[in-house]
């Protein structure tokens, strides 16, 4: 059998690797594993997961990585870093672990501009758990926690990430949304992501809209006009900050 | 690494500033802290001294992160630690089951106010049990519970020495009369007195080229299976266990022939020694036991003394409502002497405060 072309920095004996078919940790995960092997950083890179989905990717990349609680992984990342500046820390995380249990770190690091890259996967709701809602479950969206569907005057709308990020952070952060829609741009705002802190300029975030057909409960059709017809109608893909350039609308 | 202390020097300092000055000594490198009454002044002479030392910190937006940012510089290879108390303790419970799973070797000083809630900022031994026994684990730590500012001194070197050779996460566990209060003590550089301070090393971040010269790590602290879990927890308490005879410390007065043993810790433990000076002198044969780690406890050396004195009693005094007394019990299973205690939660003991409640039980 003839394995499919990985990454570099992909860890080959951990694959094939453990996310649902059809979720989009995958594709981001091959975008940073792509990002990181043309900015030949594999040896410098700290890899940091949450808990939730984001978790099975501990042993991901053949590159130094650890695991932490439930949004502790932003605080776990600046431990390292302030501890080595010279190591590039990517924190990976869901929704659920960045903007609601994890909020104060992400919102603090951000404020402090930590030099560490944040990847934080959109895909409306807590997938591990078994699919409750998440703080960025869209209105009216039904999870196992909102089987009405979320209804805004009682829970609120959902989180707008990278807008509030850009609100409280300097001009050399980098804050960009991306989808796995769109897979040369997500890999380019994760490489913008990665530069940005490799040049010692600031905080350097990207949320990524992806896919949950599992919780969703969606065929694969179904599960794509989700991610393109409503997520990303609703969350606009974008550079919100890029030190290094222009920034792409 | 540039010497802190020179000759050793006699100091007229609060608690505080002497665990800066201990970790400075000790070559921590970096601090994270977040305020909370009564161990503030540990961050406040840390800012001040740290730079002059080529040392870091950070402020953290709470103890959650500041146990966390804690936990990431050691995995990154640097002597790092924080400093707590109360509710804050309570936060940092989390950070430190992480440092326990993962065998980092944190080093935390825990200068307990009174409780529940918020409680006082002033004073307790109410964060005993927390701090030997917190967090979703086994209590998998070694605690040191300090007496004096030259004991606060002497084991923040040590704690950092004992964490980074055993794995375990420490605790130097005072209180806010002991944080905030000024007593002489002499400070000196480990080195100097022999003390040889064990050297940190990363485990991420490593030299080399990965897939080349080394393989990538990967640390973790979930997993799938019930039994792999059990492995990890058993290997942990085999070497815990296998540690216990090694760190294990007390101090034990007059047991030889005593008819009631006084057991505290901490402070209140200076309190007790003079109050068994003075039951002796009127007549009274006291002795005096005290634990000084908490975890692990010293089980043997406290039935050794009971089983030599042929003591009839025991009295338990504590500032709290019988954290100390529970440990005490389920150390000692199976004695069948009688223990009695004073309990007083929250407020200080003086020796007339034990030297009456002897009298009263004798």
């Amino acid at each position: 059998m003839v394995a499919p072309a990985m990454p570099k920095s992909w860890y080959v004996p951990s694959k094939p690797h453990k996310f649902c078919p059809g979720c989009g940790h995958g594709i981001t995960l091959k975008a940073l594993g792509e990002a990181i092997d043309e900015l030949d950083i594999q040896n410098k890179v700290v890899f940091g997961c949450d808990i939730g989905c984001s978790l099975l990717a501990w042993n991901f990349f053949a590159c130094d990585s650890t695991q932490t609680h439930h949004g502790r992984t932003t605080p776990v990342m600046v431990g390292i870093k302030r501890a080595r500046p010279e190591l590039i820390c990517v924190g990976y995380m869901g929704d659920g672990g960045g903007y609601s249990i994890g909020s104060q770190h992400l919102l603090n690091s951000a404020v402090r501009n930590e030099k560490i890259t944040v990847i934080l996967i959109n895909n409306t709701n807590y997938g591990m758990t078994g699919g409750q809602m998440a703080p960025t479950t869209l209105p009216g969206q039904i999870t196992e926690t909102t089987p009405y569907g979320r209804d805004v005057e009682v829970t609120g709308y959902p989180t707008k990430g990278p807008e509030f990020i850009a609100e409280i952070t300097p001009e050399n952060a980098y804050v960009a949304r991306a989808t796995v829609s769109k897979y040369k741009q997500l890999k380019r705002f994760i490489k913008n992501a990665l530069r940005n802190q490799e040049q010692g300029n600031g905080f350097s975030f990207v949320e990524v809209l992806s896919t949950c057909p599992t919780n969703w409960r969606t065929s694969a059709e179904q599960t794509w006009h989700f991610l393109e017809d409503k997520m990303e109608k609703y969350f606009p893909i974008g550079e919100l900050k890029n030190p290094l350039g222009k920034g792409e609308k | 690494m540039q010497k802190v202390v020179g000759d050793p020097r006699k100091a007229f300092i609060t608690g505080n500033e002497a665990v800066a000055w201990a970790a400075l000594a000790a070559k921590a490198e970096i601090m994270f802290g977040y305020p909370i009454t009564p161990q503030n002044e540990v961050m406040h002479y840390w800012t001040r001294l740290a730079p002059k030392y080529n040392r870091k910190f950070l402020q953290t937006e709470d103890e959650l992160s500041a146990g966390f940012t804690t936990c990431g510089a050691i995995q990154a290879g640097k002597k790092a630690f924080t400093a707590t108390a109360g509710p804050g303790n309570v936060l940092m419970q989390e950070p430190f089951g992480m440092a326990e799973a993962m065998r980092l070797p944190l080093l935390a000083v825990i200068q307990q106010r009174g409780g529940p809630s918020s409680g006082t900022v002033v004073y307790s031994q109410q964060e005993v049990t927390l701090t030997t026994f917190g967090g979703n684990g086994e209590g998998h730590r070694i605690v040191y519970s300090t007496s004096s500012h030259q004991e606060i001194f002497d084991y923040v070197i040590k704690g950092f020495n004992t964490a980074w050779k055993y794995r375990f996460p420490v605790f130097v566990l005072g209180d806010g009369y002991q944080a905030k209060m000024r007593e002489p003590l002499e400070m000196y550089d480990p080195e100097d007195r022999g003390i040889e301070m064990v050297k940190p090393y990363a485990l991420v971040g490593l030299d080399g080229r990965i897939g080349e010269t080394r393989e990538p790590q990967h640390l973790c602290n979930i997993y799938s299976l019930e039994e792999e879990l059990y492995e990890v927890v058993l290997k942990i308490a085999g070497d815990y266990d296998a540690m216990t005879p090694e760190v294990v410390e007390y101090e034990e007065k007059e047991c030889e022939d005593a008819d009631i043993i006084v057991v505290s810790h901490g402070v209140v433990s200076r309190a007790a020694d003079d109050a068994v000076k003075i039951l002796r002198s009127q007549g009274i044969k006291a002795g005096y036991f005290r634990p000084i780690t908490l975890r692990p406890f010293p089980q043997k050396q406290l039935r050794e003394a009971l089983a030599k004195s042929g003591a009839g009693k025991i009295l338990i005094a504590e500032s709290s409502y019988g954290q100390l007394e529970r440990l005490t019990k389920q150390e000692l299973y199976g004695e069948t002497v009688p223990i009695k205690s004073l309990l007083m939660p929250g407020v200080g003991i003086v020796d007339s405060d034990i030297v009456n409640k002897v009298k009263s039980i004798m």
